[in-house]
């Protein structure tokens, strides 16, 4: 380094040093974010533009694309994978965001007893596995020794209880709202620290003033957390359109009835590692993962781009 | 656990053999490539003493995979070339898949082949049936477990024709203490293999069938294929409450807790359902339509075994291939694991009466294997996977079976040329 300023001295040019440590620091993070993300994620785009034939992979431009978009069959699968995951967003966010949001806002009441209890049991189950809430669930609702139909035996509604995982108007539904049950701690957790973050003297601001209660959290606090909520929507989006294992779990590689329950991870796994007699295709799995990959990119984008700026300026 | 005492055990059996083979220098090892490892303790206490004990200064050993891991673990040991001598096959494509890369010795010029018939050996050949090479270890008979209990209790005969068949139902229904048949459609494969495939061999045909089907000759939707879908369909009301959602252990359980009367069956039930239930069974083949019609059995080719074409020791490994086709590997396989049935020509007398009665429908019915599974399942849609998901669909009563045929058919259609066409 000396010999370098040494050297800028002489000449006397002023030419600044090259910065090596600048370099030199960051390596270890690019060479590994590159290792484990940048390049299996190229690999795969690259993948997605070749085809086996006669045992070699061959270059086909977006032929596999082509398929997957221009052949009937592969292109019902697909949309039905596609809308699938789109209602299965829907329930999170009609459901999962605004009960954790509401649990928060109970949570951050100072006078509610037990709140460590509560927030700690809510929580719980999004650090149990899938293969346990798959198969937890699985049985609660089981028709023949499930906890759901004797429970609603005892208080007379035994007519409501359907085989909800069986019936493909419902199974969707249903994995939706167990996959509610298992993550709602974490827009409960997120909120609940956003709340807990905004100053007392803005709420005792808002107490002088006659704003209390309900109002209190409708006009200060929720306008305050809108950014965690904007955090919490692009999260969840994200986890759902790589949602995979619980549906792997409860309804197997073929997301039956009749793929009532196929997601576009579920729809990838078979595609890409193929199942029971039917033979893997790398390629064409690798087309899917391409465009399950725009998808949440654009997704991404349209939150940092046209949603998160807008709460920035509406924050300061 | 049951798959990590398998392991501790094929790593401990795998230490003292080879601490064996070591002592006695100039003795050939063979070893055994599998995914039974459930299969283990009959391997190192019956069948390989056995072997050993006619064939002094060779030895062997099993050692097998976890079933799931079983086709990668192989794959790259095969191309590491690191796969043991003898290499157990899968049936059909992944098999095949393994020959044409020439992982597999042909067999053609081995003796013991000659105690098979075709059907046994069609899992393991080369399309054009000339080369075969996996010798047929075993295979699985489809048709009906019933409460023996039951059936006395309420006076009902065993069944033979579809008119028995469904009498038979109404009036356990009638009755209410069973439910009539133990089967969910939400795992779709029991939907398929213990539904569609169990009682369709009797509608198209058995073998004639099939082979249609692969030569174009005959065609999903045609009225033999398209039967099969309208009995299932009518399964529909003796299935238990919710079955859309039972799950393949839940039909099993269902049934060996005496809360079902008929299971509708694969003979690897057999060992389980001895040990769990606490009533006398008995089976029956798929009904026939009208009684006195030839009837025909799904006897599925499951297990075979063949030789790496990369083996040190070729005729030791010929000898105990030889000898896994002789008449008496078949007994002793078929005994140790009732359900599993040797696919030798050659009579197996075997103890288990449940065994003995799935066995004997071999000589009373034609044999044939799952009309999906040879050649028609390397495509995409897959033919197989459809089928799971039409038999459920029709049972379910979501799809007419006029309408699962021909998307089925249409599904083939889309990428299955029949030779000559």
């Amino acid at each position: 380094m000396a010999a370098v300023a040494d050297e800028g001295t002489v000449s006397g040019v002023r030419r600044k040093p090259i910065r090596w440590h600048i370099a030199v620091f960051l390596a270890p993070a690019v060479i590994v974010y590159s290792m484990i993300m940048i390049v299996p994620l190229v690999g795969t785009l690259e993948q997605s533009l070749f085809q086996r034939v006669d045992g070699q992979q061959v270059f086909v431009g977006w032929q596999n694309f082509q398929t997957l978009f221009g052949d009937p069959r592969w292109a019902t699968s697909f949309w039905n994978a596609l809308w699938n995951n789109v209602y299965f967003f829907i329930i999170h966010m009609l459901v999962q965001n605004p009960i954790g949001i509401l649990l928060a806002a109970l949570l951050s009441n100072p006078r509610l007893r037990l709140r460590g209890f509560y927030r700690t049991a809510i929580f719980i189950p999004t650090i149990l596995s899938f293969v346990i809430v798959g198969f937890a669930w699985k049985l609660i609702l089981s028709p023949l020794w499930g906890v759901a139909p004797s429970i609603l035996n005892s208080v007379g509604l035994k007519f409501l209880f359907q085989p909800w995982l069986g019936k493909e108007e419902y199974a969707l539904t249903a994995l939706g709202l167990i996959s509610v049950w298992q993550f709602i701690g974490i827009p409960m957790m997120l909120i609940y620290a956003a709340l807990l973050s905004i100053p007392d003297e803005v709420i005792e601001a808002a107490e002088c003033d006659g704003i209390t209660g309900f109002s209190q959290f409708w006009k200060i606090q929720l306008p305050l957390v809108l950014p965690s909520i904007g955090i919490i929507s692009i999260l969840t989006f994200v986890g759902n359109f790589n949602a995979f294992d619980l549906v792997y779990v409860a309804q197997g590689a073929i997301a039956g009835p009749n793929y009532a329950t196929d997601l576009l991870g579920t729809f990838l796994y078979r595609t890409f590692f193929g199942f029971q007699l039917q033979q893997g295709d790398p390629n064409m799995g690798a087309a899917i993962a391409a465009i399950m990959f725009l998808i949440i990119l654009a997704g991404v984008c349209v939150y940092l781009f046209l949603v998160q700026t807008r709460l920035r300026r509406y924050q300061f | 656990m049951i798959f990590n005492k398998g392991l501790l055990a094929a790593t401990a059996a795998m230490a003292l053999v080879t601490a064996g083979g070591q002592a006695f220098a100039q003795d050939v090892t063979l070893t055994v490539e599998s995914w039974r490892n459930d299969d283990l303790a009959i391997w190192n206490e019956k069948l390989i003493p056995a072997f050993e004990a006619a064939n002094p200064g060779i030895k062997v050993v099993f050692a097998p995979t976890a079933p799931t891991e079983y086709n990668a673990a192989l794959n790259s040991k095969l191309e590491a070339g690191s796969a043991g001598d003898l290499i157990t096959c899968r049936p059909f494509d992944a098999s095949l898949e393994l020959f044409n890369r020439g992982y597999l010795a042909p067999l053609t010029d081995l003796e013991g082949m000659a105690n098979f018939s075709p059907v046994a050996k069609s899992a393991w050949q080369t399309d054009d049936g000339k080369t075969p090479f996996c010798v047929p270890m075993a295979s699985v008979i489809h048709g009906f477990i019933y409460n023996k209990d039951a059936f006395d209790q309420l006076g009902i005969q065993v069944p033979t024709t579809e008119a028995e068949f469904f009498a038979a139902l109404d009036k356990i229904k009638a009755d209410g203490t069973y439910v009539p048949l133990a089967m969910g459609t939400h795992d779709l494969w029991e939907a398929a293999t213990m539904g569609y495939q169990n009682i369709g061999p009797n509608y198209w045909k058995g073998e004639d069938g099939r082979l249609a089907l692969i030569a174009g000759k005959e065609k999903l939707t045609d009225p033999q294929w398209v039967k099969p879908f309208e009995e299932l369909a009518k399964w529909k009301p003796y299935l238990g409450d919710g079955f859309e959602a039972q799950t393949y252990p839940d039909s099993q359980n269902l049934f060996t807790l005496g809360r079902a009367a008929i299971y509708p069956a694969g003979s690897w039930e057999i060992a389980g359902f001895e040990a769990q239930a606490g009533f006398k069974m008995g089976a029956f083949p798929p009904p026939v339509e009208n009684a006195g019609d030839t009837c025909y059995i799904s006897d599925h080719n499951d297990i075979g075994i063949g030789m790496n074409a990369k083996t040190a020791h070729p005729e030791e490994t010929k000898k105990f291939l030889n000898w896994v086709a002789s008449p008496e590997f078949a007994t002793l396989y078929a005994n140790a694991l009732p359900g599993f049935f040797s696919l030798s020509s050659a009579p197996v007398k075997m103890e288990d009466p449940l065994a003995q009665e799935f066995v004997s429908w071999r000589d009373k019915c034609k044999s044939t294997i799952r009309s999906t599974y040879a050649i028609l399942s390397r495509g995409t849609p897959n033919l197989e996977n459809e089928t799971w998901t039409a038999s459920a669909n029709v049972i379910n009563g979501t799809q007419t079976p006029a309408d699962a045929a021909a998307k089925l058919q249409a599904g083939l259609d889309s990428w299955y040329k029949p030779a000559g066409n």
